[in-house]
């Protein structure tokens, strides 16, 4: 990255920040996102209007919360569809926003992620509303990484905060014993914007591929927040994880490289450096997670290049492990592979055997490209051939098609 | 913000208030919730509704007075009665629902009751 490139992630970044906090201290005191979003998106634009010419000020966050709670105490004024005691209640609320709060600016940003995560809240609305709430990306860029119209997800969106709005819902951290319900659908949200910027990997378009950058960011946000929960470390270590081996999963044609055969010098050592010390720390808490649990699977994997080999032993443990607390089908497939890198195929086809009477891995394409690697590995070349051109027609990634029907003409 | 807690039943369920083995449970269960509400002083109002047999749906369609025999809807479950509630916000509104008896085999909906329109308000 170029020293202006840099410059301008680090404004950008600090933007960033600005805005989430802003919006979450607006909407945690008035429940209505939607008007602290319109209220920032004019003060942004004053902001750029005005500093210009006078200069930024000392407090950058403290000026656009002052011209933020203006606008909304004149919406409030002149909203003459709402209520006149309800109006009466959010001006009271806007004006509580006191010069100290302003000059300090609280952080109530993990309230706001609770409410996005919030399980009165469309699951499907959660990730979304996270990402534009916190971090103010807009509809189009988040419907393309969901694969959604832009003017459906804006949709979804509206619908998600009218309900915050309308509904009345708690803008809190929860209490210790309802956390563990509450947090696990936080972690799944940060995820799938991860989720959502890998699966996007093989396309071109760069706003997708940004996503990934976005849930890091969020993970690093909640383990900021959340100083004390070992699984906030575990899902941010784990994307870490992942994202330091993002330059290796292609060559330079933009051909799909397997975890097995890629080149460890590509990954990024201050990354799994990162992810090394999360996972350790979050280990001394003693408490099995999921992601946790995941995150110690990929520490197996990028000690490769550090022991000369891969712990399949180690693998299957944690596999083990994981697969008692939930055994989806990307768990147990992902199991059945490792027996197979351990030298079993036949563990491996007899694990695979095991799945196939479940409907869901029908058309789960990791079932059948681990299926074709087990059968070629056992000599049942032509069902093995017929494995991989099933999983290619499933696959969506294009680098991961071509591979498959390569590994296909391959089998003979 | 007040809320209303539309408990819905299934006719099992129902059945049981009037089997004379089982009512003394199912009813022991519904006057615990309610007591529970009213000692935390939250209940506007509230009222059980007589079973599903007992309903009757009108309908006026071009000028026409239709009346129908029945639900509006011939679902597994059926709207057998509500409460408003005052609580400060959806989640508290949400742990009372959870402690509704039907909760456990039918389901309770929670609405936010609408504020009274401008110029009506107090």
């Amino acid at each position: 990255m170029s020293e202006a490139g840099a410059g301008r992630r680090a404004a950008e970044i600090a933007a960033r920040t600005s805005y989430g906090r802003l919006v979450a201290l607006l909407a945690a005191r008035t429940r209505d996102i939607a008007a602290a979003e319109d209220a920032l998106a004019e003060a942004f634009a004053a902001a750029l209007r005005h500093w210009p010419q006078r200069g930024v000020p000392a407090n950058p966050d403290a000026w656009l919360m002052t011209a933020a709670k203006r606008t909304l105490l004149n919406a409030a004024r002149h909203d003459s569809m709402r209520a006149a005691a309800s109006g009466e209640v959010e001006r009271r609320a806007i004006e509580r926003l006191t010069d100290t709060e302003q000059a300090m600016i609280p952080d109530e940003r993990l309230k706001l992620l609770f409410v996005c995560a919030h399980p009165a809240i469309d699951a499907a609305a959660r990730t979304p509303l996270m990402l534009q709430t916190v971090l103010g990306l807009d509809a189009a860029r988040i419907g393309a990484a969901f694969l959604i119209a832009p003017a459906t997800m804006g949709q979804r969106l509206v619908r998600a905060k009218a309900k915050i709005r309308d509904a009345g819902l708690r803008f809190t951290v929860p209490e210790p014993e309802a956390m563990p319900e509450r947090l696990g659908p936080v972690l799944d949200a940060v995820y799938a914007a991860y989720g959502a910027g890998w699966d996007g990997l093989g396309g071109d378009d760069a706003a997708v591929r940004g996503l990934g950058e976005e849930a890091i960011f969020l993970g690093r946000l909640l383990t900021e927040l959340l100083p004390d929960t070992p699984e906030a470390k575990g899902l941010l270590a784990l994307m870490l994880y992942c994202e330091a081996r993002r330059d290796a999963r292609r060559d330079v044609t933009g051909r799909f490289v397997p975890l097995a055969d890629q080149d460890a010098r590509l990954w990024s050592p201050p990354m799994i450096a990162e992810a090394e010390r999360l996972l350790t720390a979050a280990s001394r808490a003693g408490q099995f997670g999921r992601y946790q649990c995941e995150a110690a699977i990929q520490s197996v994997h990028v000690q490769r290049p550090i022991d000369g080999s891969v712990n399949h032993r180690a693998l299957l443990t944690l596999y083990d492990l994981l697969a008692a607390h939930a055994p989806t089908a990307g768990v147990l497939v992902a199991r059945a592979a490792t027996l197979l890198q351990a030298g079993d195929p036949g563990a491996a086809l007899a694990a695979l055997e095991a799945l196939a009477a479940q409907e869901r891995v029908a058309s789960y394409q990791p079932y059948w490209a681990t299926r074709a690697h087990a059968l070629r590995a056992t000599g049942a070349t032509a069902a093995a051939r017929d494995a991989f051109h099933k999983a290619a027609g499933l696959a969506t990634d294009p680098a991961i098609r071509v591979w498959l029907l390569a590994e296909a003409a391959g089998t003979a | 913000m007040q809320y209303m807690l539309l408990l819905n039943e299934t006719a099992e369920e129902y059945g049981r208030s009037n089997d004379l083995e089982q009512a003394p449970l199912y009813w022991g269960a519904w006057n615990a919730y309610i007591g529970a509400l009213r000692e935390a002083g939250v209940i506007i109002n509230g009222d059980g509704l007589l079973g599903p047999h007992t309903a009757t749906t009108v309908r006026i369609r071009d000028g026409q007075r239709l009346v129908q025999d029945g639900p509006f809807a011939d679902t597994k479950e059926q709207l057998g009665g509500y409460f408003v509630i005052e609580v400060a916000d959806l989640d508290a509104a949400l742990e009372w629902a959870a402690r509704a008896p039907c909760a456990a085999n039918g389901s309770v909906e929670v609405r936010p009751v609408m504020p009274p329109p401008p110029g009506m308000a107090g």
